[in-house]
């Protein structure tokens, strides 16, 4: 019974830990936005700017995936 | 409860399975489905550039092209991010990126294996540029190398917290590297894997359930045109982000 509660409150440790991922959806969902919006107003420097946006992209993206690491280290690891 | 609940095991696909086993000193070297993939996507990089090295005519047929525009592709990148004398690691950073973009390629193909969805290759390949990046970067800048972690022009009691921050977030860069383009790769293959599965269980689990299993097939489709962009955009962050760290050896301090 206890070990149940234990395995049970681990998958909801897991479930909960995933929540950080909202942070990296609006991290990216901003940084395309912006980047689009900026685009609008000068295509013309838009090209040259796509590999920061990439970069950013990338970055804030890790952030999800630590969330999603630490999900996988509660259900696998601990 | 539900017949249709029963799906194909959607982490069978990442097993490394030995083709043939090689014991040296008692580490186990042996030939697995991993090592094989690695040297397939090497030797279709090879022929590729191999290609495209030989031909080596004024017009382009198609394949050169490829080559060609692949080329162009990773000296531009450079060029923008760690500018004209980054260049020198062209070799490097070109190779991670075309050993990287075809791996996830053939990590495409169905039933294939794809080699950058195991952490440990990923790791791998995150610890040789993190490495590249202290070693050319102490080389090149001796101790102005650790001007990276105090950026020149804040006030000093701020570099009691910048410090301490610069350092972790640069200890950071391997495992985030790493991890991005594992974590993509598997979340990616286990997504198309589930949603395959959906089809084929409720496709056979009565006619009810036809218009789901079509719905679940159409987001499949969907979902593998997404996987080859991501496929293609995981090859180029890894790459592009390299550039950035090696611009941070090359020219510390103005970041």
């Amino acid at each position: 019974m206890e070990g149940d509660i234990t395995l049970g409150l681990k998958y909801v440790g897991a479930g909960l830990a995933t929540l950080g991922m909202i942070g990296a959806a609006i991290g990216v969902g901003n940084i395309f936005g912006s980047f689009l919006e900026a685009a609008m107003r000068n295509p013309s420097a838009a090209p040259q700017q796509t590999g920061n946006l990439f970069i950013g992209m990338a970055l804030s993206e890790a952030l999800g995936i630590l969330a999603f690491l630490v999900s996988i280290l509660i259900l696998f690891v601990v | 409860m539900f017949p249709f609940m029963a799906v194909a095991d959607p982490i069978e696909q990442f097993e490394v399975k030995k083709l043939f086993e090689l014991t040296i000193a008692g580490t186990d070297l042996s030939f697995t489905n991993a090592s094989a993939y690695m040297m397939l996507a090497v030797g279709v990089v090879v022929a590729l550039f191999g290609y495209t090295a030989t031909r080596n005519t004024l017009v382009p047929d198609r394949l050169q092209s490829v080559g060609e525009i692949g080329y162009e592709f990773v000296a531009n990148m450079i060029r923008g991010v760690a500018g004209e004398d980054g260049l020198r690691f062209f070799p490097f950073v070109f190779t991670l990126f075309f050993f990287i973009f075809a791996a996830n390629m053939i990590g495409m193909v169905p039933y294939a294996f794809t080699t950058t969805s195991h952490v440990i290759v990923t790791g791998a390949l995150a610890l040789l540029v993190i490495g590249i990046v202290i070693v050319y970067g102490i080389f090149k800048n001796g101790g102005q190398f650790f001007r990276l972690f105090a950026p020149a022009g804040a006030p000093w009691p701020i570099y009691l917290i910048l410090v301490p921050i610069e350092i972790i977030s640069f200890l950071a860069r391997p495992l985030t590297l790493a991890l991005r383009l594992f974590a993509n790769m598997l979340a990616g293959h286990i997504m198309l894997k589930l949603f395959a599965g959906f089809a084929v269980s409720l496709a056979g689990a009565g006619i009810v359930y036809l218009p789901l299993a079509a719905l679940s097939f159409g987001m499949g489709v969907a979902l593998n045109a997404l996987e080859f962009l991501v496929a293609f955009l995981q090859a180029y962050v890894f790459a592009i982000l390299t550039c950035v760290y090696l611009n941070d050896a090359l020219h510390p301090g103005h970041h």
